[in-house]
């Protein structure tokens, strides 16, 4: 028995591509599963911030309401708008998920475990995450409807301008790091709390943290939907199964930045007590999937924090926000990280 | 390798489709993303070429930023497309000729035999795993020609300007927002606290 399982075995890593689609299996179900768990995560947590319960009717602690959620949304109707763009309004969702997902390939979860361990890595991720304003474009046009226009429209300009913040925000891990390999990133980073990308690039930090919110069209940026002002923005016409695959992209999004956060910033799967003395030495001072896991669920909470906390921003503070505070902000510290390459005050990949 | 054939002439064939549907669809908006398709497969093709940084950048500046632009205006503008193809059967001769006068030059560089020919020229060998085109690039790029790129910048720095200064005009009589005033606001600049005993509400 134990001999043919291992034949079995020797047999799938020989197949190159029914192992990394098992991979890619791997990765994907439990991020969907991630996504379901978030919302009912989202709902306790508002909940809590402003004195209420939260779900607790469906399931012990209300623990089975994302899945109730779930199959509602697939059971529902798909409403076709008259003279929507049928084509398009069907592939819209399509293509606001696919990068959100495509992106998790170059992710690495520990020292080993990743997909793809490019050297483009992180470029590779900044080109997807760029790709997935496309989805709320054509669903905004294609939906033939004026506050779903409206709402592509100011999606698509805030995500083109946090984009640059971004990059640059990036930029600056970059130079400290010497590579744009994520797994090296994290190697860059070894030794302790302090030794991590936020203390050095603590502006860069911030600004990636307030761009990702943009760019995931989340409060207190999220202008793309404003209920209160323009209905629902983007997806104002869709329902049913086509509005959850927007609810997953939106999610997995939120859960990709997070992680990227961690990666970037955070030391990735790196022990924050590394080196330490007493702690360094247990087993808090190792090294494991288990801490990358746990700074990804600090900054998916954050981003909910944030929501409970903030009102919306206007459209213009949007804008100003970005472009005259955050790229200059930007543009200046990477000169300072430069400079502290430069002088040592950094060493580089270390 | 068979897999980077058929990659290849996959890709090859999205983009040549996309490329003429961008010229024949009617939908200006379909126009666009066909470009935004055409320009995908492009990038796919130079990541076969191990040109990672290229092809990445490729979708970063004209995917990411330049065609959600392009499509931001086309979709604002409702721009008709029918005057614009009312030439088209005047112009095909000509745009024909220039089209195969192309096509034969392609095809010499191609056919050409002798000293530029294709077979003077060795396959370039495949480089090894950990080879980076983005550290090569970076390389070449901030040591042999560190002059030209700074001058390319500097050129593209007085280009930002110039358009910032060709459309910004200070228009009198209007009112803006002065954000700094807006911040520094206090609450009693704007909110009076006014004592006044409790009234007794009239009996019903």
């Amino acid at each position: 028995m134990l001999e043919m399982l291992e034949t079995v075995w020797t047999w799938l890593q020989s197949q190159y591509l029914i192992w990394t689609v098992l991979k890619i299996l791997v990765i994907v179900a439990p991020l969907i599963t991630a996504v379901a768990f978030y919302t009912y995560f989202e709902r306790k947590v508002i909940g809590a911030m402003q004195i209420r319960v939260g779900p607790n009717r469906v399931g012990p602690l209300g623990l089975i309401q994302p899945f109730a959620d779930v199959f509602k949304l697939l059971l529902k109707e798909i409403i076709l708008p008259t003279n929507a763009n049928r084509f398009l309004f069907v592939l819209a969702p399509v293509i606001a998920l696919a990068p959100a997902f495509a992106a998790w390939a170059v992710v690495p979860f520990n020292d080993f475990l990743v997909l793809a361990d490019v050297d483009a890595g992180l470029l590779y991720v900044l080109a997807l995450t760029s790709l997935g304003v496309y989805g709320i474009i054509i669903a905004g046009w294609a939906s033939n409807s004026k506050y779903a226009f409206l709402g592509a429209m100011r999606a698509a300009a805030q995500a083109v301008s946090y984009e640059i913040a971004m990059g640059f925000a990036l930029v600056g891990v970059l130079i400290l790091a010497g590579t744009m390999n994520l797994r090296e990133i994290v190697l860059a980073q070894q030794g302790g709390l302090f030794d991590w990308f936020w203390l050095p690039l603590l502006p860069l930090f911030v600004i990636y943290m307030i761009s990702g919110l943009a760019e995931t069209n989340r409060a207190p940026f999220d202008v793309a939907e404003g209920e209160s002002e323009i209905v629902a923005g983007f997806h104002v016409e869709y329902s049913g199964a086509a509005f959850a695959v927007f609810f997953l992209a939106e999610y997995a999004n939120m859960i990709l930045i997070s992680g990227l956060t961690a990666i970037l910033f955070a030391g990735g799967w790196l022990s924050p007590f590394q080196g330490w003395p007493l702690l360094g030495d247990t087993i808090l001072g190792q090294e494991s999937i288990i801490w990358f896991l746990a700074k990804t669920v600090v900054f998916m909470f954050m981003f909910l924090w944030y929501r409970a906390t903030f009102p919306r921003y206007r459209y213009d503070q949007i804008m100003r926000l970005g472009w005259k505070v955050l790229i200059p902000i930007t543009l200046v510290w990477v000169l300072v990280a430069a400079m502290m390459v430069l002088l040592g005050i950094v060493v580089r990949g270390s | 390798m068979i897999v980077q054939e058929l990659i290849f002439y996959a890709f090859s064939l999205v983009m040549i489709f996309a490329a003429v549907s961008v010229i024949t669809v009617r939908n200006p908006v379909y126009a666009v993303l066909f470009l935004v398709l055409a320009f995908f497969s492009a990038a796919a093709i130079w990541l076969l070429l191990e040109a990672e940084f290229l092809a990445i950048i490729l979708i970063v500046v004209y995917v990411g930023a330049v065609m959600v632009l392009f499509l931001f205006v086309v979709m604002m503008l409702d721009i008709n497309l029918v005057p614009f193809k009312e030439g088209f059967i005047r112009y095909l001769p000509v745009a024909v000729l220039v089209a195969l006068a192309m096509a034969v030059e392609l095809l010499m560089v191609l056919w050409a035999r002798g000293r530029f020919g294709a077979d003077m020229f060795p396959v370039p060998p495949l480089s090894s795993a950990d080879y980076s085109n983005t550290r090569e690039l970076g390389q070449l790029l901030y040591s042999n020609y560190l002059l030209p790129f700074e001058v390319a910048g500097v050129i593209l720095l007085v280009a930002i300007i110039a358009a910032v200064a060709l459309t910004l005009r200070t228009r009198p009589g209007i009112r803006t927002q002065n954000p700094s005033a807006q911040v520094r606001t206090r609450r009693d600049e704007s909110v009076r606290l006014v004592k006044m005993k409790s009234e007794k509400p009239r009996s019903v």
